[in-house]
């Protein structure tokens, strides 16, 4: 019940964060790129940490969100929340087909597969002339606002909103039955079996979970560029930060993955804007490496291990 | 007696390897069968069969009635056939309670307070209550051995498969393993044992079956399976 409380009154919070005069535009643009990696964050880590199956594959679900939208707003003018439902069901739907396909192989196999999505789905992208092709597609928002006096705030309150039902999500999986059996999953999954886990089942619904959260978290980029191209929508650097929020965070509790993407996606918009642009993916890696080294329980390992040393 | 396991001209290859070759086995209820025979004879071969970490064998398996050849392992387990691992296989980010609720969260459906005073009851019987709530990595190996059949207990199986559950264990700690397989099977539980410690095997079961080079050579009591030519030719050479 506290919770549900909290999440309220942080949705009130965005809202009137969204709605308060004289702040920056750049700030709700910045926020925007947070808040999404928080869901991606989160979304990897339900696959990823709970179960111990890591997916490199995150721009293909990303992807298909974006071009979920795109498609759907070109053909039918869709509103904002239809091309993101859109998207999160397309994207589920790719993480239940991959994980029919792939689920059955385990640890690295499972990674390289996610791999090779990224690349078939990019190259299908690349000649798909519809949605633009190689070249990309220049976009032209609608004017409906709702109540809010841009368009950036409008995408900052959604993208919050769907970061706070991502992480409800994440918090109501890890309390649950298939919390439990994904960790044992991850810990062993021959005993999983012998344990009465239907080990592939659960699988599939973290995997289809995890792909429709990405595609959430992708389906509203399009709007909020204006404009959408295969490049940098498959980047594969959001595989890297989607995997590295959550470690440095710490990937065995829910919490882990919002306070890495938020630590993280936030240094890297001041490196960005202060620094440089190319720098900002440097910084994942070095404290994705410096963590993996000193603490590879992520940050919620240190506060356990102070905690310990303290009593 | 009734037979509550039949194994039904099992074959097992993996490639060109024939690790079970037309294997029948039939266990009653409420039994303690001893399956001996030298390292890769296909003792864990077999049980990964029954139990269904394989499904992709020749022949047939019927279980407490039913036919279980096509199942999956977690649906074996729901029928009611548990095992334990050679190589303790813990669910080592989780306490040992926590163990213990996997299957009965997955099995019975329920992992509330009162399964958690089941679990505890359990543990209790096996001498592990005082490490419940201790992380199951830090167990010693004997403590471990308890918790897989801790764990396979809480999955209320009719069928216990305990494998080299006393590899690697003192003496005493032999005797304390084997007091929990007697004080189980006194429940009503069939029990299988694969071991290669011959005291337990000959004090334990009431039948062996002895396996070389996936096929059965020689079955009946402790005594006359030890002195069996065949038997022993298998483990000593000719």
């Amino acid at each position: 019940m506290r919770f549900t409380a909290y999440c309220f009154l942080l949705v009130l919070a965005f809202l009137g964060l969204s709605s308060l005069g004289g702040i920056n535009e750049y700030v709700y643009f910045a926020g925007f790129v947070i808040l999404q990696f928080v869901i991606l964050a989160t979304a990897w880590n339900i696959l990823g940490g709970y179960a111990g199956y890591v997916n490199f594959g995150v721009p293909a679900f990303i992807a298909v969100g974006a071009y979920t939208a795109v498609v759907l707003f070109k053909a039918l003018s869709a509103p904002l929340l239809l091309q993101i439902l859109g998207g999160g069901i397309l994207a589920g739907a790719l993480g239940l087909g991959v994980g029919l396909l792939t689920l059955k192989l385990r640890g690295i196999f499972f990674s390289i597969a996610t791999v090779a999505v990224v690349f078939i789905l990019e190259t299908v992208v690349n000649n798909w002339r519809y949605v633009g092709g190689a070249t990309g597609l220049q976009l032209t928002r609608p004017q409906d606002l709702w109540f809010f006096d841009s368009y950036a705030r409008m995408l900052f309150f959604v993208m919050a909103v769907l970061a706070i039902l991502s992480v409800v999500i994440a918090r109501y999986i890890q309390d649950s039955f298939l919390g439990r059996g994904l960790r044992a999953v991850r810990d062993s999954e021959e005993a999983a079996e012998c344990s009465g886990v239907p080990t592939l089942k659960i699988k599939l619904i973290a995997c289809t979970i995890s792909g429709a959260l990405m595609g959430i978290a992708g389906a509203p980029m399009p709007m909020y560029l204006s404009y959408i191209e295969p490049t940098s929508t498959f980047n594969l650097s959001y595989s890297i930060s989607a995997l590295g929020m959550p470690i440095i965070g710490g990937t065995s509790h829910w919490i882990g993955p919002v306070i890495g993407a938020l630590l993280l996606a936030t240094l890297q918009q001041i490196v960005t804007v202060t620094v440089s642009n190319e720098l900002n993916v440097l910084v994942v890696g070095v404290l994705l490496v410096l963590f993996v080294v000193i603490a590879p329980e992520g940050i919620l390992g240190l506060i356990k291990k102070w905690k310990q040393s303290s009593k | 007696m009734e037979t509550i396991l039949e194994v039904n001209n099992v074959t097992k290859q993996f490639g060109g390897f024939t690790a079970l070759s037309d294997v029948n086995l039939h266990v009653n209820r409420g039994e303690r069968l001893g399956l001996i025979g030298p390292n890769g004879s296909g003792k864990t071969t077999l049980i990964n069969c029954i139990s269904g970490a394989y499904t992709n064998y020749q022949g047939s398996i019927r279980f407490d009635g039913g036919d279980i050849t096509l199942l999956k392992a977690h649906e074996r387990t729901k029928r009611g056939i548990a095992r334990s691992f050679q190589i303790p296989r813990p669910f080592s980010s989780m306490t040992v309670m926590e163990n213990l609720l996997v299957p009965f969260a997955f099995v019975g459906g329920k992992d509330g307070p009162e399964q958690q005073n089941e679990a505890m009851t359990i543990l209790q019987g096996m001498g592990l209550a005082d490490k419940a709530y201790v992380q199951s990595n830090q167990l010693s190996q004997v403590e471990l051995r308890k918790m897989e059949l801790a764990r396979a207990m809480a999955a209320k199986p009719k069928l216990l498969i305990s494998d080299e559950a006393m590899a690697g264990l003192s003496g005493t700690e032999v005797d304390e393993v084997l007091q929990i397989l007697f004080d189980l099977n006194k429940l009503g539980i069939t029990i299988i044992m694969i071991e290669h410690i011959m005291q337990a095997v000959m004090k334990f079961s009431q039948r062996v079956v002895c396996l070389d080079a996936g096929k059965i050579i020689c079955e009946g009591t402790p005594e006359t399976v030890v002195k069996n030519p065949e038997v022993q030719r298998a483990y000593l050479g000719d």
